[in-house]
């Protein structure tokens, strides 16, 4: 069931044309989110300029790509020429890039209408949305409760059809949590797959951006679009293009499932709806059998570390002085920084750049920063040490339901807790994709498949191959308009 | 180890963070309690294993030494707070 598909057949045979169609998701898209939260900026003056260049393009009879005219969301991490890019923080209201990120530039080329900028967590620190400067997110299924974050915005965007597909970032799950929560494809893909130029840092060795999407043919289409080797970022990857949509075949006879015991704690309810979607996997011949990650309960320590140590370095830009908010009160230019660092990061942020400094600072480096750094290398063995054996892991994507709005927000350690089932994959560096697998109590449940580096074809597929034997796509929330 | 309110204020500094009282406080509380979840990892063995700084097995990328056009002054000073001419502006330094 692919939405870009569809919209790319209704294109080319002109039964609706690209500015049609992007009025109405527009005029919905405007409904909607003022409910859910979704957005932080709309940009209906760039989405219709677009749409009239993709209606020329076709009016002239040339051919035109799979995303031409397709609506999208962006993650106002993710820098975008002229348009304001916030990062969820009031320190960088205003801002408005001189550049686009390549991810941007690449779905631009290829005809990629934007709808607006997707909240998120301040600085993508957050596993609720209920971290950003402009205002919570609700989960579409139900408005009572998180839709995960960071990529919060980015998530119920796609879950509520106000757009086709959006962009995330995905630094500890940022993708892969919201996507599960909000009942969506979410795909982390291998780090250095995908350039992260133009993407406003937070943890540089584990930010990763990637694709959400109602269904893996279209997370497919996408991550082909915006992966491949970037000279602008130096982490990128120089491999082959790949194309994932290519390897959606279906076949997974003799594949072998691994299921790491250690992701399986947390709330029955979640648990059973996985063990279901797994005895699918053996319905469809793949081999299953229980395996081990040991050191896992070291991975939220070591995440934790490591993300702040590297966000208190990469923050140490937002001084004041080039771009963003300034405390025009002080007469000292220490004081202003300081003054203007205080104002405009909001608490949890503040928080990590404290904890990242302190374990950064003379005396405590070896205690937790090099410890941590070798925690990581323990954490890859173990990986490496399974994917000897597996073909691919199986995980909850969380060992919750979406939680209640405010319900773990003052809480910081229950809240980094949620992240067990997705923080090691950043450490380790290997792609992982979630896909809705069921619903419990109404709201979706998330799968999370994984595999070794570059295995992006393989994971794809075996995601596909579940999502075309079950329905658990075809569900949506009642809030969303569209089809 | 246990933070006290002068390493906060140690750190603050470091950090260009002119904290509050309040924000003091808290934060002395709060970085205690995320620390003594980390100590966790002093349970780990770590004797002998070489630490991870980075996923991929890449370094030193470097490009041909060629000038090439870059962004445009003015529209880098759009963004500034304050500027004066061609420069950014802030208050003084001394």
């Amino acid at each position: 069931m692919s939405k870009i598909r569809e919209i790319n057949t209704k294109l080319n045979s002109k039964e609706i044309s690209a500015v049609e169609l992007t009025t109405i998701y527009l005029d919905n898209l405007e409904k909607t989110s003022s409910i859910i939260g979704s957005y932080i900026s709309t940009t209906k003056k760039e989405a219709l300029a677009k749409a009239k260049m993709v209606d020329a393009q076709i009016a002239k009879g040339e051919e035109i790509g799979l995303l031409a005219g397709v609506p999208m969301g962006i993650k106002d991490n993710i820098s975008t020429t002229g348009i304001e890019t916030t990062c969820g923080s009031k320190i960088l209201a205003g801002y408005k890039p001189i550049y686009n990120a390549t991810v941007v530039e690449r779905l631009y080329a290829a005809g990629g209408i934007i709808l607006g900028k997707c909240n998120m967590d301040e600085f993508a620190m957050g596993s609720s949305n209920e971290n950003s400067a402009y205002g919570i997110v609700k989960n579409p299924w139900d408005l009572t409760r998180v839709p995960g974050g960071s990529s919060g915005g980015s998530a119920a965007t796609v879950a509520a059809r106000e757009v086709v597909f959006s962009l995330g970032s995905d630094t500890g799950g940022s993708i892969r949590q919201p996507a599960g929560f909000c009942g969506v494809v979410g795909m982390k893909p291998t780090y250095g797959r995908v350039s992260r130029y133009g993407l406003i840092a937070y943890a540089s060795s584990l930010d990763q951006i990637g694709p959400m999407a109602n269904s893996v043919e279209d997370c497919a289409i996408v991550h082909d679009i915006i992966s491949g080797y970037d000279r602008l970022d130096s982490t990128s990857a120089n491999m082959k293009a790949t194309s994932t949509l290519a390897a959606l075949t279906k076949d997974i006879k003799g594949l072998k499932i691994g299921i790491p015991k250690e992701y399986f704690q947390g709330d029955e309810k979640v648990l059973a709806t996985i063990r279901k979607a797994l005895a699918k996997y053996e319905e469809l011949g793949a081999i299953v059998e229980e395996t081990s990650l040991p050191n896992t309960e070291y991975a939220l320590a070591a995440y934790y570390i490591i993300a702040s140590a590297e966000a208190s370095s990469n923050l140490a830009r937002f001084d004041g002085v080039r771009y963003g908010a300034r405390d025009g009160s002080k007469k000292d230019v220490t004081e202003m920084m300081s003054g203007t660092r205080d104002k405009f990061f909001g608490q949890e942020v503040k928080k990590r750049i404290m904890i990242g400094t302190y374990a950064l600072s003379s005396g405590y480096y070896d205690a937790y920063y090099l410890k941590a750094l070798k925690a990581r290398t323990i954490l890859k063995r173990d990986f490496d040490q399974a994917f000897a054996k597996y073909d691919v892991l199986i995980t909850p994507i969380a060992p919750t339901l979406p939680f209640k709005l405010g319900e773990n927000i003052k809480d910081s350690i229950t809240m980094y807790l949620g992240d067990i089932c997705t923080v090691t994959i950043n450490l380790v560096g290997i792609p992982g994709i979630t896909i809705p697998c069921g619903f419990a109590d109404g709201l979706p449940v998330g799968m999370q498949i994984l595999g070794k580096p570059f295995s992006e074809e393989l994971l794809f597929n075996v995601a596909h191959s579940f999502e075309q034997n079950t329905n658990y796509n075809s569900f949506k929330p009642e809030v969303a308009i569209n089809e | 180890m246990s933070i006290t309110k002068d390493n906060v204020l140690h750190v603050a500094g470091l950090a260009r963070l002119d904290l509050s009282q309040e924000e003091v406080a808290r934060y002395e509380v709060e970085l205690n309690d995320v620390l003594e979840f980390m100590e966790k990892l002093n349970e780990l063995d770590t004797q002998g294993v070489e630490p991870t700084t980075h996923v991929l097995d890449i370094s030193n990328v470097f490009r041909q030494d060629i000038v090439e056009a870059s962004s445009d002054v003015e529209e880098i000073l759009a963004n500034a707070p304050d500027r004066e001419d061609d420069y950014f502006k802030v208050p003084s330094i001394l």
